[in-house]
C-alpha cells in the first residue's frame, strides 16, 4: 500500500493494511472523534454545496438588497434578527444587504480549501526537506537546520499580514492566501521528520535494506516514507486547525479574501462596525469558525491518541504542548529535540 | 553559563540578520513606487526624484540595505528639507508617510502593546495555575474531562471570536464593562484598568486552558516522583510536601511556556489591537502594511523577531534556573 498524503481528516497509516483498518476502527468507537467527523463531512457538503444551497434559497451572495437596509439607521437590515425573512433565512448584511445565508456557505468552501491546501503545502514541503536533511550531506542538513531556525523565529502572522499586502491584488487571493500560510508553517513538520528518520534510520530494516544495495531514494521511498506517515498525519492533524484559525484572522485584518468574496473571517472584518446594531451578523460566522476548528481539533486529538500513543502519554505527562499553542512555534521545536536526542 | 549566553546571542544576531534580509527582500520587490507613495498623489515627476534621492532610494538594494544596518549600528543622517534630520543609533529609518523616525513610533507604541501583554499573562497565570493546581491536588475524572474539554474549546476560539462575543455580551448587552481604550497608566491607572480588562480577558480565556492543563500534568508528574515518595515516608506533611518540595519542579515548565507565549504574543495582539481598536504595535502594524510604507514594517517584523527570539532564550535560561537537572551547554 502506498503512502497517501494526508489530505483529509481521515486517517490512514501506510503500515499493514490491517494497523490502518485498525486504527480507523478504533477512531470510530470514540464518541467525540466521531461527533467530530459528523461536523467535518457535513461542512463538506455545505461547501462542496453551496452553489446549490444558495439557489435553493434563490438567492446569490453578491447581489445587493438596498431595498432591505434601513438607510436612516445606518444602512442596518430591516426587520428582526438582522433581516431575516423567508426570501433571506439568515438575514442580509448590513450596509450592502447580500445575502447572509449564500455568503455564509461561500465562506465555507474558502475556509475549508484553504485550510486543508495550506496544510498540505506545510506537509509536503517539510516532509521532502526534513527527510532532505536527515538523508543529505552534512551541509544540506546545516542549511535546512539554519533555515527551519529563522522561519520558527519568524513572526508568522505578521510576516503573512506584510505578505498579502504586497502581492497585487489581481492575484487570486484564495491561492495566495494558501500559499502564504503554506510557505510559512512548514518549520515544525520538518523538524519532526528530520528527527523521525534520524532514528528510523538507525533500525536494523533500513540497514538491510541499504546492504541489499537499495539506493538513498528508494529507501526514503520504500522504507521511511510509510513509517514517517502516522507522526506525520499526527502533525498534519494539529496544523489543519491553526490554519483555518490563519485565514480567518488575516481576512479579519482585511488582507486576506476580499469582497465580494466572502470567508468567515472576512464576514467579521465588519464586525466591529456592527456589533451593536446587527449582533446576528457577527455571531454566525463565529459560531461557524468555532465549530469548526473545534471539530478538526477534537479529531486530530483522537488521531494523535490512536496513532502516537507515545506522544499521547507524553502530552499527558506535559513537557510540550503544542495542540494549544496558536502558532507552530518552539513548543514544537523542544518536542523535536526529544525525539532526535 | 556565559559560554551558553554568547553562543545563543550570536544565533539570535544571526537569526535577526537573515530576518532582515528576507523583510527587506520582499517589499523591495513589492509594487508602487516608495518615493511617489512618500511624496504624495499630486508631485510632480521631478519632486518625486527629490524625494528619491533625500530618502537614498535612487542607490542600488544591497547599498539600501547595508545603510539601514549601518543606521541600526551607529544612527544615519536624513537630508529633510531644509537641514539634517539625525537618526541616532538603533535607527530603523524614517516613515515615508509621516516622516516620523520610525524607532520613535515603535517607542511610543510599545507601551499599549506591552500592558495588554503582561496583564494578560499575569491573569492568565492566576487563572491557568490555579485551576491546574486544584485539579491536580483534588484528582478526579470529571476534572480532568472538564479541563480536555476547556483547553480543547479554548485552542478553538481565534481571540477575535471570543473577543466579539464578549464585547457583544458585557459591553453593548449588559453594559457591565466599559468598551475598551487605551489610557497611559502613568495618566488614570484605574482607568487603564478598566479600559483593558476586556481585552486581557479575552486572551487569558484563550491561553488559561493551555495552562491549567500543563500545570495539572507536571504537578501529577512530580507528586508520583520519587524524591517526593520519599519525602512523604519521612513523614513531611501533605501541604509541605506541595507548596515547599513539588510547586517549584511543577511550575518549570510553566514559565518556559509563559516565556516562549509572551514572545509570540504580538500575533495575537495584531488581531485583538485591530478588534478592540487599541492604538498599539498591532494597529501600527496594519495601517503601514495598507500604506506601504516599508520602513515602519521591516522595523516592525524586526522588533517582533527580536522579541520572539530572546523569549526562547529566557526560556532556555529560565528552564536552567528552575531546574537543576538540565545542564546548558
Amino acid at each position: 500500500m502506498a503512502p497517501q498524503k494526508p489530505t483529509t481528516g481521515e486517517a490512514r497509516t501506510a503500515s499493514p493494511a490491517a494497523g490502518g483498518r485498525q486504527v480507523w476502527r478504533r477512531l470510530l468507537a470514540r464518541r467525540a472523534a466521531r461527533t467530530a467527523g459528523l461536523v467535518i463531512v457535513l461542512l463538506t457538503l455545505i461547501a462542496v454545496a453551496a452553489p446549490l444551497l444558495s439557489a435553493l434559497e434563490g438567492q446569490d451572495p453578491t447581489s445587493y438588497h438596498n431595498d432591505l437596509l434601513d438607510s436612516a439607521a445606518g444602512g442596518v437590515p430591516t426587520g428582526t434578527l438582522g433581516g431575516v425573512s423567508a426570501e433571506h433565512w439568515l438575514g442580509v448584511e448590513p450596509g450592502t444587504g447580500r445575502d447572509v445565508f449564500s455568503r455564509l456557505v461561500h465562506g465555507a468552501q474558502i475556509s475549508l480549501l484553504v485550510a486543508v491546501g495550506a496544510t498540505f503545502v506545510q506537509v509536503t514541503i517539510g516532509v521532502l526537506l526534513g527527510l532532505a536533511a536527515a538523508l543529505g550531506s552534512r551541509l544540506l542538513d546545516q542549511l535546512i537546520g539554519n533555515t527551519t531556525e529563522v522561519m520558527l523565529a519568524l513572526p508568522s502572522l505578521v510576516f503573512a499580514i506584510s505578505l498579502m499586502a504586497v502581492v497585487p491584488s489581481d492575484f487570486p487571493r484564495p491561492l495566495l492566501l494558501t500559499l502564504v500560510i503554506g510557505l510559512l508553517g512548514w518549520a515544525g513538520t520538518s523538524r519532526v521528520v528530520r528527527a523521525q528518520t534520524l532514528s528510523l534510520r538507525q533500525l536494523d530494516y533500513v540497514a538491510a535494506a541499504r546492504l541489499g544495495g537499495a539506493s538513498r531514494w528508494r529507501i526514503a521511498r520504500r522504507e521511511l516514507l510509510p513509517s514517517l506517515a502516522a507522526p506525520v498525519i499526527t502533525y498534519a492533524m494539529v496544523l489543519l486547525p491553526t490554519n483555518v484559525i490563519s485565514e480567518a484572522g488575516l481576512s479579519f485584518l482585511g488582507v486576506g479574501v476580499k469582497p465580494p468574496t466572502s470567508s468567515w473571517g472576512q464576514m467579521l472584518s465588519g464586525a466591529t462596525t456592527w456589533f451593536r446594531a446587527d449582533p446576528m451578523y457577527v455571531l454566525l460566522p463565529s459560531a461557524l469558525l468555532f465549530a469548526t476548528v473545534l471539530a478538526f481539533t477534537v479529531l486530530g486529538d483522537a488521531v494523535r491518541t490512536e496513532l502516537d500513543p507515545r506522544a499521547a502519554s507524553r502530552l499527558r505527562v506535559g513537557t510540550a504542548d503544542d495542540t494549544a499553542a496558536g502558532t507552530t512555534g518552539p513548543a514544537t521545536e523542544r518536542t523535536a529535540e526529544e525525539a532526535s536526542a | 553559563m556565559t559560554r551558553f549566553l554568547l553562543r545563543k546571542a550570536l544565533g539570535m544576531l544571526g537569526v535577526l540578520l537573515a530576518l532582515s534580509l528576507v523583510i527587506y527582500a520582499v517589499f523591495y520587490i513589492a509594487p508602487g513606487d516608495p518615493a511617489q507613495l512618500a511624496c504624495g498623489e499630486k508631485c510632480s515627476p521631478a519632486q518625486v526624484l527629490q524625494v528619491r534621492e533625500r530618502l537614498g532610494l535612487d542607490a542600488p538594494v544591497y547599498l539600501q540595505y547595508a545603510h539601514f544596518l549601518q543606521g541600526l549600528v551607529a544612527g544615519r543622517d536624513f537630508s529633510a528639507g531644509t537641514g539634517l534630520l539625525h537618526c541616532p543609533a538603533p535607527c530603523l529609518g524614517v516613515s515615508y508617510r509621516s516622516g516620523e523616525q520610525v524607532t520613535d513610533m515603535i517607542t511610543a507604541r510599545l507601551p499599549v502593546t506591552a500592558s495588554l501583554a503582561l496583564g494578560a499573562m499575569v491573569l492568565w497565570l492566576v487563572l491557568g495555575v490555579g485551576t491546574g493546581l486544584l485539579s491536580a491536588l483534588r484528582r478526579g475524572r470529571l476534572s480532568e474531562r472538564l479541563l480536555t474539554g476547556l483547553t480543547l474549546a479554548g485552542s478553538s476560539v481565534p481571540v477575535f471570536v471570543i473577543g466579539l462575543v464578549l464585547l457583544i455580551v458585557l459591553c453593548a448587552q449588559l453594559q457591565w464593562l466599559p468598551f475598551p481604550s487605551y489610557v497611559p497608566l502613568t495618566e488614570d491607572p484605574q482607568q487603564w484598568f478598566w479600559g483593558l480588562l476586556l481585552p486581557w480577558v479575552s486572551l487569558a480565556l484563550i491561553e488559561s486552558a493551555k495552562y491549567a492543563r500543563l500545570t495539572r500534568a507536571s504537578m501529577l508528574e512530580i507528586l508520583a516522583d520519587d524524591h517526593i515518595r520519599t519525602f512523604r515516608a519521612y513523614g513531611v506533611s501533605e501541604r509541605q510536601l506541595v507548596t515547599r518540595h513539588a510547586l517549584r519542579g511543577a511550575l518549570t515548565p510553566v514559565i518556559a511556556l509563559t516565556a516562549i507565549d509572551l514572545g509570540t504574543m504580538f500575533g495575537s495582539a495584531v488581531l485583538t489591537e485591530t478588534l478592540f481598536g487599541l492604538p498599539g504595535l498591532g494597529k501600527l502594524l496594519v495601517t503601514s502594511v495598507g500604506l506601504i510604507d516599508l520602513p515602519t514594517v521591516v522595523g516592525l517584523v524586526l522588533v517582533t523577531g527580536f522579541f520572539v527570539v530572546l523569549a526562547n532564550v529566557i526560556a532556555d535560561v529560565l528552564y536552567a534556573v528552575t531546574d537543576r537537572r538540565v545542564v546548558l551547554t
